[in-house]
């Protein structure tokens, strides 16, 4: 289920300021069972969204490594001041290592790592460790199962036209709204997406209003970068199409519901304390993807047609085996200028910090 | 209900005073026991882990320290205002403005170093805080605007306020495009007050704070005036004390107080400004006023106790894995406790004996708890 | 614009205002009395996740909406209790409400996350919603029309009836109330009860009609919303439904100009917006009424019998 060997490196870029250094290979002792693992948690366990999906991953965690690891977790921290207690608190409380899950928390992370250089810090979605040797970061290329949903949407879409309901416009949001269009774009050229920025990572009534909006303007095809379920309903309630965030949200629009990004944070979770346990641990800076079974799509809706499964399928096919990468040139801007050339691919450390839209985007 | 009788007493009660927040926390350590061992949580070890654990922990203590300061200084603020009946309930928005107008400076000398950036941070964090109070000032002098409901207002409108210069134009070039400021320069950074702990100079400051306005409270002719014409606005008048320019005093002084608690947490634990920066701590403050009566003094051990739910709230869930809202309803049930015990020191209860008064405010919650109640209140004691 | 797409606005619009309304009037009361709660935010999170738990448990949103009053009331009459009869501070406890309300609700709530229910949908047969201007009229969920019909009866309510008189009374002088004979505390623990209900219901709609769904801050502030649309309305139902409209009005014109392409404003300024209109409404009726608002004189004070 779950890989320890070798994971891909970001190639740090000196741009970036990435201070992950290479340890040498120094044979360690293992952490004595069990490995004491606490996480920090942005939201309340019960969004169903983000938070809810780290958590599952914490009790596969549990599940798999069974009396081998012990965890905590502490839910509804606000990133700041409060963050950084509450980290330092579970270093004290001598945890081997402690995962903080929100793009707020890097800076209290990186203080209290450079005071606990015994204790483990893994950061997910940061871009900096500060330099600490003892804090690792994580992310997800969610954008990878964003190129399926646009296959999905180009597909079956009769009006050529999808809603976008996204939370607010960072690298991370900004990437997965291009990796929709262009793979939407791939089965229907004139395909077009409009995004509505409703300013909230988390406000169902709008979310939902937002996605009504869209609806009632033209839009056949509903996705989202925010975390409650309440499109997926306003796309039920009008017979549209929609995709679930985070998790499988098929309870929520079971007619609507396509298939879903679901984070999938346990073999991580579990790949990083088993290196614990073998004393194999090293700060690392990685942005996992379908390959190692961080991104995974929920089952596909059985009202899909077969060809349009089949097209679905083939790209989380390729995506694993390496062989599809969506920000392929050649990639035209909202201007329509040739952003990226035929042939080359946008460098990681350029998605990272995307701020433009590929043409067809409308924001 | 029907059998027990208020009287007013004719001076507050001092020994009331020191009494009824001991009732108030011992009522809450019974019935949240009672209620959340009925709720299946282990009941005991939710008080023990919230409230008393964290006490017999010295980082625990640092860690009380920095969340109560910036309570304890929007706090005093607030209650200079409520004491003369001015209901200033904007310091969340004016905690944001003064934490706002001091990022403003450090943003403009991130490439300038001098022992002098810090003040002029700290100053221009008051005057912001100061300015975004002078609005429900000017509304209520000129206009006669309620000011519970123009300062509540514009705590929305501040945070908006935020999220465009986090947004847009303080952001950070080299923040990858996430929404919020570079850090600050370790000259723009509060230097701890003793080294080697959490203890930064807002401590120190607001304690300071505290016991500065208790003397100007108790000992001269401004919080006299504070104080009469809150009393009695119409005896104000003719000692000449203008009700305006009270409004004006009491806003200034929140307004200020907040806007520098602003300004003391951005240049010390969050280093940077940030849209999560404001976590409440305006209203949170109103309860720490109430609970500390108002009183500087017991503003300073309200805002640790509030601090201790927060904190004591956390440990409970790695320790007993008690979910944060948990931890969120004992703190409302120790706020409506204390709230509802604050009318022993004001009134005194008749024909009932002190066994029934002391059960009348939650008279709902019966006396069954109270030999499970005995364990953790000596614990405090 | 075609038909369809101005139905599809109002439907919209009605659906974001109804649930501002209904906790509106019900603020509205309370304040008329003299009483200020805010709590509406912790009220309507409680009346959202037990409207929620008994409508999938039993299957019944009818049943679950009235379930939802009942437990909004049982926190609103806790801080009548502390407010009324030991007489604590109004705007403290109303924080402390919402502090309640929220890790009650999320308590309650654990076990329902992650599961959808039948909504409170529309009542009338398909029949009378088969053209877009039949369904602006009978397509709605039967709270829209609870939440106008209310709108009325508070208007009556206030104005017209011996009891809304009383209560009026109560609100502009407790102590001259209390010599005539009216029983204070009585007439202000209704409000409250009264208040705690019409959030409560407030809330269900999120959970039982807009979003059917239970998750954590499912109301997401707009509680405090409610709270300030009072003051806008200037303590008037009339202009309470006017603001709530409005208010619905502007947020889904936000929305459908986004969706069709246009950025006007700053996102940060519209969200500002009926913060800074409420202001400007109390600042401009103050001005035209020198020095006082419509607002009850003795908001927030407690009282007590001088007897």
């Amino acid at each position: 289920m779950f890989e320890t060997s070798r994971r891909k490196l970001l190639t740090a870029s000196a741009a970036m300021a990435f201070a992950v250094s290479s340890l040498p290979a120094v044979a360690q002792e293992g952490v004595e069972p069990p490995v004491k693992a606490a996480f920090v948690y942005v939201g309340p366990v019960g969004d169903f969204g983000w938070t809810y999906a780290h958590d599952q991953g914490r009790k596969c965690l549990e599940e798999n490594l069974g009396d081998k690891v012990e965890t905590s977790y502490v839910e509804n921290v606000a990133e700041g001041p409060d963050a950084e207690r509450v980290i330092r608190q579970l270093a004290q409380e001598d945890n081997d290592i402690v995962f903080t899950t929100s793009f707020g928390f890097m800076n209290p992370t990186i203080k209290v790592a450079k005071q606990f250089p015994d204790v483990k810090f893994e950061h997910a979605t940061g871009y900096t460790t500060g330099g600490n040797e003892n804090m690792g970061l994580y992310n997800s290329k969610f954008y990878q199962g964003r190129a399926v949903l646009g296959t999905i949407a180009g597909m079956m879409s009769e009006s050529g036209k999808a809603g976008y309901v996204a939370s607010f416009p960072i690298p991370e949001v900004v990437m997965g709204i291009n990796a929709f269009q262009l793979a939407a774009q791939k089965v229907n050229p004139d395909f077009e997406t409009q995004v509505v920025w409703v300013n909230s990572w988390y406000d169902p009534a709008k979310e939902a209003d937002a996605a009504k909006a869209l609806l009632s303007q033209g839009a056949d095809v509903i996705t989202q970068h925010t975390d409650s379920p309440a499109p997926l309903q306003a796309a039920e309630e009008a017979g549209a199409i929609a995709f679930g965030q985070a998790w499988d949200m098929t309870s929520f629009a079971p007619n609507a519901h396509m298939t879903a990004i679901v984070d999938q944070w346990c073999p991580y979770y579990t790949s990083r304390v088993q290196a614990l346990l073998d004393g194999t641990w090293e700060a690392d800076n990685v942005w996992l993807g379908m390959a190692e079974g961080e991104v995974e799509m929920a089952p596909f809706n059985d009202a899909m047609p077969e060809d349009v499964k089949e097209a679905a399928q083939k790209i989380v096919d390729e995506t694993k085996a390496g062989e599809y990468e969506i920000f392929t040139g050649p990639i035209t801007d909202q201007s329509g200028e040739v952003r990226i050339p035929e042939g080359e691919v946008i460098p990681e450390s350029d998605l990272l910090q995307m701020d433009w839209y590929v043409e067809g985007v409308q924001s | 209900m029907t059998l027990l009788k208020l009287e007013p007493r004719r001076e507050q009660s001092r020994g009331m005073m020191l009494a009824a927040p001991v009732i108030a926390v011992g009522l809450t350590l019974v019935v949240g026991a009672i209620v959340f061992t009925l709720l299946g949580h282990n009941g005991l070890a939710a008080i023990y882990e919230i409230f008393i654990r964290p006490l017999f922990n010295p980082y625990r203590w640092q860690d009380l320290l920095v969340k109560a300061a910036p309570l304890a200084i929007i706090a005093v603020g607030l209650a200079i205002g409520f004491r003369a009946n001015v209901w200033n309930i904007g310091g969340e928005g004016q905690y944001i403005l003064g934490g706002l107008a001091g990022t403003g400076i450090a943003l403009l000398t991130l490439d300038m170093s001098g022992g002098w950036i810090l003040p002029v941070m700290l100053v221009c964090g008051i005057l912001g805080g100061m300015a975004w109070a002078a609005i429900p000032a000017a509304l209520k002098t000129t206009l006669g605007v309620n000011e519970i409901l123009s300062s509540l207002m514009l705590n929305y409108v501040a945070i908006q306020l935020l999220y465009y210069l986090m947004r847009g134009p303080w952001k950070d070039p080299m923040g990858f495009n996430f929404p919020q400021t570079a850090m600050f320069s370790a000259d723009q950074t509060l230097p701890y007050a003793i080294p080697g702990t959490l203890i930064h100079l807002g401590i120190p400051i607001a304690i300071a704070i505290a016991l500065t306005a208790f003397g100007v409270m108790t000992r001269t002719i401004t919080g006299f005036q504070v104080r009469v014409v809150g009393l009695a606005p119409k005896a104000a008048a003719y000692g000449g004390f203008g009700a305006a320019s009270t409004v004006w005093l009491a806003l200034m002084v929140g307004g200020g107080l907040a806007g520098l608690a602003g300004i003391l947490e951005a240049a010390g634990p969050f280093g940077q400004m940030v849209p999560q920066f404001p976590t409440g701590y305006g209203y949170t403050a109103i309860i720490v006023a109430f609970l500390g009566r108002l009183n500087p003094l017991g503003i300073l051990a309200a805002a640790l106790v509030l601090a201790l739910t927060y904190v004591g709230g956390e440990s409970a869930q790695t320790t007993i894995g008690l979910p944060s809202a948990a931890a969120g309803v004992f703190q409302a049930m120790m706020l409506f406790f204390l709230l509802a015990t604050d009318i022993l020191v004001r009134y005194r209860i008749v024909s009932g004996s002190p066994a029934t008064a002391r059960t009348a405010p939650a008279s709902e919650t019966g006396t069954a708890g109270s030999s499970e109640a005995a364990k953790p209140k000596t614990v405090t004691a | 614009m075609s038909l369809d797409l101005l139905v599809a606005i109002l439907m919209t619009v009605a659906g974001a205002a109804t649930p501002l309304l209904i906790a509106g009037l019900g603020e509205l009361v309370v304040e008329k009395s003299g009483v200020l709660n805010l709590g509406v935010e912790g009220m309507m999170l409680i009346g959202a996740v037990t409207g929620f738990a008994v409508g999938t448990t039993t299957g019944l949103p009818v049943l679950g909406a009235v379930v939802a009053m009942f437990a909004a009331a049982l926190a609103a009459a806790i801080f009548a209790v502390l407010t009324l009869t030991l007489m604590a501070n109004q705007v403290a406890t109303g924080l402390a409400l919402t502090i309640f309300g929220t890790g009650v609700s999320a308590l309650i709530g654990a076990p329902f996350v992650g599961i959808t229910t039948n909504t409170l949908g529309p009542i009338f047969p398909d029949a009378l919603t088969s053209s877009p201007l039949l369904r602006l009229v009978f397509g709605h969920s039967p709270l829209v029309y609870i939440g106008l019909a209310l709108t009325f009866g508070v208007a009556w309510f206030l104005n017209r009836s011996r009891a809304g008189l009383i209560l009026r009374a109560v609100g502009e002088s407790d102590s001259a109330a209390h010599a005539i004979g009216y029983p204070v505390l009585k007439v202000r623990y209704l409000a409250v009860l009264f208040g705690g209900a019409m959030a409560g219901l407030a809330g269900s709609y999120y959970s039982l009609v807009l979003t059917p769904m239970w998750a954590e801050r499912l109301t997401a502030g707009r509680g405090w919303i409610a709270i300030a649309l009072v003051v806008f309305a200037s303590w008037k139902p009339g202009r309470m439904l006017l603001g709530a409209y409005l208010f619905g009005l502007v947020i889904t014109m936000e929305l459908q100009a986004k969706a069709a392409g246009f950025n006007m404003f700053a996102p940060e300024f519209l969200a500002s917006l009926p913060y800074i209109a409420t202001i400007a409404v109390l600042a401009i009726i103050s001005a035209a009424k020198r020095g006082g608002t419509n607002a009850p004189a003795c908001l927030g004070k407690p009282f007590r019998a001088a007897t």
